[in-house]
């Protein structure tokens, strides 16, 4: 029988510093395997791999060829690897230049998409400023569309303030918003993080849900108080059938109403501008239909904003841009144009024409450099939605044919497939 | 034949080198050509008493080697070969043995016994030997005292080698044997090898303490035999109570006054064998509550229904005075000697854990003396008050020490540079590392180490190292902790200033001449490494530095022989360093003009042949290498493949392959697709582990890790692997699901083996992905999701 072994360690530390060398090493390949996964992962969550067959016909002829996409979304990354905890120390230039990539750019509906009312969500958007809400470490913040800072306020989200014993840092939210002046109120229109957990990777059918779910139990939406500067509320959210779409288009609402927000229901959130989400306007549910100057004058002329790219070529912010003309490189150098400058430009009446839905010929004059706040250029939706509105808009009876239709053709199915 | 084997039995143990090896070679062809006849007639020749005992004996011990090895693999292979034998030859072996225990040859029977045990190891859990217990207890009672210890003994044996399958019946009659050999009627020897017995088959006895009336004989025979005037009896009886204060923990109020009384009178009385196994009980005790304590703590309180019957709370006043007496016990060169334990190391130990266990209580006991003892003329004196304060400083809070160790600091490092005893400036300096080590922090309210003392700290932690070496160990010891605990105080620690001071000091003690005594010069590296992990921004310069000058060393130890272990320990500084520097863009680009050099030193390294511990060191500095080079590290690709593969096929020392594993992992992040061209000869190699029986368990979720990491680094071109990948990683998801929840230990196995699995199959879908080759991942899918979906909770 073995003799048994008595001695404890005597004067010795507990570890030995070989032992920790492995252990950091694992760490570390364990933090270095996560990060490979994860960047493989934001890969994944790509318009791209969404493939319901349905959703495949709505991505019209401007949207980029799968081999550009994929460029397109590896750009995306660099931006969301930051941590959003690391983001939300971000100050300043760099601040705005991260935020301003993060939010998903809903593009403007130009056509319907097929089963409409089968695949989406409408509501009604409240008028006011887009922003990120992102609340972590005890404070809650809001950045605009280009990323400038709007608030900064104590809120009773998941580590929004100060007075909760739960500001880990893991625990932080990023809300998709809108801000409503009148009411001081966060209209919520989408849910990207909660409590640390990531929703990019989620469909917009779940986002809603947990939306739902979660938001009133934390007091974001009671009145505001000391702890919690503005209220947070959330806009009805209808299912895209003939009810849905009559309700959100005419019921009443808190807020100022400012057109119709569409979702497709299996999308993720992707950054930048997304087909699977969509605004659409007429002048019953927006004050802002047609593009104002700045003292609220309908202007003459549609305008537009576009990027002047190295060759001289004028592009919008799509990925990948559509080109809508070239400006010669004498003007260039004389008017001082640098490439990145975004330039406004008329659009003379009936000056762009399109074939199947491609720009064929654009007919535009240089106006001036486009003010400095703006982070983008247009995006070849909003161009065309802004032609149509002032030739042929899309009306909110087309869209409601659309919906009678497609259930006409659904029953047809059904009787068919009853018939066989 | 008969004859022929004894003398070859005997010429396998003669002088003459050429006769030895002659009488092994017969030996080895007998057993290869006829293994069932070879193995017979050794049983044969240790059941003979008319044969020598030296033939005897080494009959037995061959016989014992071919039942067991120490390689799992090769034990399971013997106890194959065994289960195939003829039965008849198998039962005539075993009668053989059994006939054995009655010869009056003690060096026979007592391998014999050894040889039975080994047997029923193999068949009891199989139930392929259910009258062994009853042929060794039916008659014990009217066998000669050599034959009833030689029985006692085999039982003991037994219960050390059969882990289960001894059904509660033969338990019984095994404990009733032994629990009568014990008695004080019986002979020495029969009731040490009753004693020795019990102590093996204590863990078979749960039902025996479940039962009042059974426990109480059974502990009332323990006492008893701890009065045997026998020294050996004693100790054995305390090693039972060793045993039973640990294993049946919440079986002992009422019996809790007899072992303190017990064990106190043997700490106090009697000899130093008997007396460490007296502490031990009450360590043993620290132990159990500790981690009830800790558990109750914990986030399952709720679901446990452990309890905590504060034993070592209840008898602090007795107990802390005696543990405090042993302390001046002290040997003369106990601490320059690594295999030393004695009364006052184990008194000190157990003080130490009896602290841990109950905080705060201890210190008002304990100070009085210190206070009495710290500044006596006696060095003994003077080493158990510090020793005793240091073995404190674990388990008070902070606030309770805090005022205390800011009184005893100044002290402390007086005695540490002047005190004349090196014992004293030995503990003395283990002393300031516990201090360091449990009140200094960022965590801390008040701070130990303030900008005022800082230097007068440094100064004499590095005056100590040019102390004796064990003295300087401590030293480098202490200046571990300092360093760590000024890791979170912010960019600028207060040992900043010193930090080229201290490097110094530490690189001057790895090159003393005696640097190989005491652990220190491992010591001193170890230190190293810490104050390059804790550096900061404004230390970064000189960790750069420090880059040329331990390649230099690791450069010097190539020119000469038997540099092994500090190979080792140059590699793992490298590794320190070059995650440390790898870890910010800045430093990074400022290491990289190394890089080369680097790398050239670690393939001389593995050129060497080197042993387990450096080739793992210098793996896990490749790994930190290739993290920082990125794709840079292809050129290294082609002279370091095979050292990669070398270490893939170190089955017998597993952490060289585990950690391989990992390098291979980090090398697909860093080269990409650019590994393409080594995955064929990397996944034959990966594949061969797992199939392999040799291979430590401990390996396979590194191996499947590694899957997920090639497959996410060349995509879609790991489709040719998928047909020999996919079979492995269900049969190991199966595996998973039926071995789980057996013990904490399988269950963390467990849990490592599924994360293994679950980062391959995220690595393949991963890899898969917008791939058009996406639709050969259809067939597993439904087995992924079993396994996800039995994984829920």
């Amino acid at each position: 029988m073995a003799p048994h072994e008595l001695r404890r360690p005597f004067k010795r530390p507990a570890i030995s510093d070989q032992q920790k060398r492995r252990d950091l090493s694992l760490i570390r390949q364990e933090k270095n395997r996560l990060d490979a996964q994860r960047h493989a992962r934001f890969l994944a969550s790509t318009v791209l791999s969404l493939q319901p067959p349905a959703d495949s016909e709505i991505i019209t002829d401007s949207n980029p060829s799968p081999e550009q996409e994929f460029e397109l979304v590896e750009e995306g990354i660099e931006a969301l690897e930051l941590d959003v905890r690391q983001a939300a120390k971000l100050k300043g230039t760099e601040a705005r230049r991260w935020f301003a990539k993060q939010l998903m750019l809903p593009e403007w509906m130009i056509d319907i998409p097929d089963r409409l009312c089968h695949d989406w969500y409408v509501l009604a958007r409240p008028a006011g400023k887009r922003c990120f809400v992102v609340s972590s470490n005890g404070t809650t913040v809001s950045r605009l569309r280009n990323g400038t800072l709007l608030h900064r306020f104590p809120s009773s989200l998941p580590s929004g303030a100060r007075n909760k014993g739960n500001s880990s840092s893991q625990s932080y939210c990023i809300l998709d918003c809108i801000f409503h002046e009148l009411d001081q109120t966060y209209y919520v229109t989408d849910m990207v993080c909660w409590a640390g957990f990531s929703l990019y990777e989620c469909t917009a059918e779940f986002r809603f849900f947990w939306l739902n779910s979660k938001l009133v139990e934390t007091g974001a939406c009671d009145p505001p108080s000391v702890y919690h500067k503005h209220r947070f509320s959330l806009p009805t959210v209808y299912n895209c059938d003939q009810a849905g779409l009559h309700a959100s288009y005419t019921q009443p609402t808190s807020y100022v109403k400012d057109g119709l927000l569409f979702y497709n229901k299996h999308a993720h959130y992707q950054t930048g501008n997304t087909p699977l989400a969509l605004v659409w306007k007429d002048a019953n549910c927006s004050q802002y239909v047609i593009d104002t100057d700045s003292k609220g004058q309908i202007l003459d002329q549609q305008q537009v904003v576009l990027a002047l790219q190295e060759n001289g070529k004028l592009t919008t912010s799509d990925e990948p841009p559509v080109e809508f003309g070239c400006l010669d490189m004498e003007f260039i150098q004389k008017s001082g144009l640098q490439t990145g400058d975004l330039l406004k430009f008329s659009v003379s009446d009936r000056g762009l024409c399109f074939t199947d839905g491609k720009l064929e010929k654009a007919d535009i004059q240089f106006i001036s450099k486009s003010n400095r706040a703006r982070a983008f250029a247009d995006s070849f939706s909003k161009i065309m939605f802004q032609h149509m509105v002032r030739h042929s808009p899309l009306q909110i009876e087309d869209l409601f044919a659309s919906i009678t239709s497609s259930a006409v053709k659904d029953k047809e199915v059904t009787d068919e497939e009853m018939a066989d | 034949m008969a004859t022929e084997v004894t003398q070859v039995l005997l010429n396998a143990q003669a002088v003459d080198a050429a006769v030895r090896k002659n009488a092994e070679e017969t030996l080895k062809q007998f057993q290869e050509q006829n293994l069932p006849g070879f193995l017979l007639s050794l049983a044969g020749e240790l059941a003979s008493n008319e044969k020598p005992v030296d033939s005897r004996k080494l009959a037995g011990l061959i016989l014992k080697n071919a039942l067991d090895a120490k390689e799992q693999h090769r034990k399971l292979e013997f106890v194959q070969r065994w289960l195939s034998l003829d039965v008849s030859v198998k039962t005539q072996i075993k009668m053989l043995l059994l006939q054995t225990l009655s010869s009056p040859a003690a060096e026979a029977w007592s391998t014999a016994s050894q040889v039975i045990a080994k047997v029923a190891g193999i068949e009891l859990p199989k139930k392929m030997w259910p009258e062994l217990i009853e042929s060794l207890l039916s008659n014990i009672h009217q066998l000669p005292a050599h034959v009833k210890q030689a029985t006692l003994e085999t039982l003991g044996y037994l219960c050390e080698e059969v882990s289960s399958g001894v059904e509660q019946d033969n338990v019984n009659k095994i404990l009733t044997s032994v629990i009568q050999g014990m008695n004080a009627s019986e002979v020495n020897d029969v009731r040490l090898a009753a004693t020795r017995a019990l102590y093996n088959a204590l863990g078979f006895a749960k039902e025996n303490f479940n039962n009042n009336v059974e426990r109480d004989y059974i502990m009332r025979v323990v006492f008893e035999s701890t009065l045997s005037p026998d020294i050996k009896i004693r100790q054995a009886s305390f090693e039972c109570l060793v045993s039973i204060s640990s294993m049946y923990y919440e079986k002992l109020a009422p019996y809790i006054h007899d072992i303190y009384n017990i064990a106190a009178k043997a700490v106090k009385e009697d000899e130093e064998p008997v007396a460490l196994q007296a502490i031990e009980i009450w360590s043993s005790i620290c132990d159990e509550e500790f981690d009830i304590l800790e558990e109750i703590d914990g986030d399952f309180a709720r679901d446990s229904d452990i309890q905590c019957f504060y034993f070592v709370k209840q008898a602090l006043p007795a107990l802390v005075p005696m543990l405090l007496e042993t302390l001046l016990k002290q040997d003369e060169d106990q601490d320059q000697d690594d295999s030393a334990w004695n009364i006052a190391m184990a008194g000190g130990t157990c003080l130490g854990l009896v602290a841990r266990t109950v905080g705060d209580d201890i210190v008002p006991l304990v100070m009085p003396f210190i206070e009495e003892n710290i500044a006596r003329s006696d060095w003994r004196q003077r080493e158990a008050a510090t020793y005793a304060f240091g073995s404190i400083l674990e388990g008070p809070s902070p606030d309770k020490l805090m005022g205390i160790v800011n009184v005893a600091l100044n002290f402390m490092l007086a005695a540490l540079k002047t005190d004349l005893n090196s014992h004293v400036r030995d503990t003395t300096a283990w002393t300031l590392g516990r201090i360091f080590e449990f009140l200094h922090g960022s965590a801390m309210e008040r701070a130990v180490i303030t900008p005022e003392n800082c230097q007068q700290i440094v100064t004499v932690l590095l005056h100590s190292m040019k102390d004796i070496p064990n003295v300087a160990e401590k030293a480098c010891g202490a200046l571990y902790f300092l360093t760590q605990g000024c890791e979170d105080v912010g960019p600028s620690s207060p040992l900043n200033a010193y930090f080229q001071e201290i490097v110094q000091a530490l690189l001057t003690v790895t090159h003393r001449e005696d640097g190989g005594e005491s652990r220190l010069r491992t010591a001193a590296y170890e230190t190293l490494n810490e104050v390059v992990r804790c550096s900061t921004d404004e230390t970064f310069p000189m960790v750069l530095q420090l880059v040329p000058v331990i390649m230099m060393e690791l450069h010097l130890t190539l020119e000469r022989e038997k540099q092994g272990e500090l190979q080792g320990l140059l590699c793992g500084c490298l590794q320190v360093i070059i995650q440390k520097l790898g870890a910010m863009e800045a430093t990074k680009n400022a290491f990289m003009q190394y890089a080369d050099q680097i790398m050239n030193l670690f393939l001389r390294v593995f050129s060497c042949r080197s042993a387990a511990t450096v080739y793992e060191e210098a793996m896990l500095a490749i790994g930190s290498l290739v993290y920082v080079t990125g794709s840079d590290f292809a050129k290294y690709m082609p002279e370091f493949y095979k050292y990669l593969e070398m270490g893939l096929q170190n089955f017998e020392e597993y952490q060289v392959c585990a950690v391989t594993a990992g390098v291979v992992g980090d090398i697909c992040r860093g080269l990409e697709h650019r590994i393409l061209p080594y995955c064929d000869a990397i996944m034959t190699q990966l594949l061969k582990d797992l199939s392999s029986s040799q291979l430590h368990r401990s390996v396979k979720p590194s191996i499947f890790s590694c899957f997920g990491d090639i497959a996410l680094a060349i995509g879609e071109s790991f489709d040719k692997y998928l047909m020999y990948a996919m079979p492995m990683l269900q049969s190991a998801a199966e595996l998973s699901f039926r071995s789980s929840g057996a013990d904490d230990e399988l269950s963390d196995y467990t849990n490592l083996l599924r994360n293994g699995i679950l980062e391959a199959y995220s690595g393949i879908l991963q890899g898969f992905k917008n791939s058009p080759k996406s639709h050969l991942l259809a067939p597993y899918a439904p087995h992924i999701l079993l396994f996800l979906d039995r994984m829920k909770w």
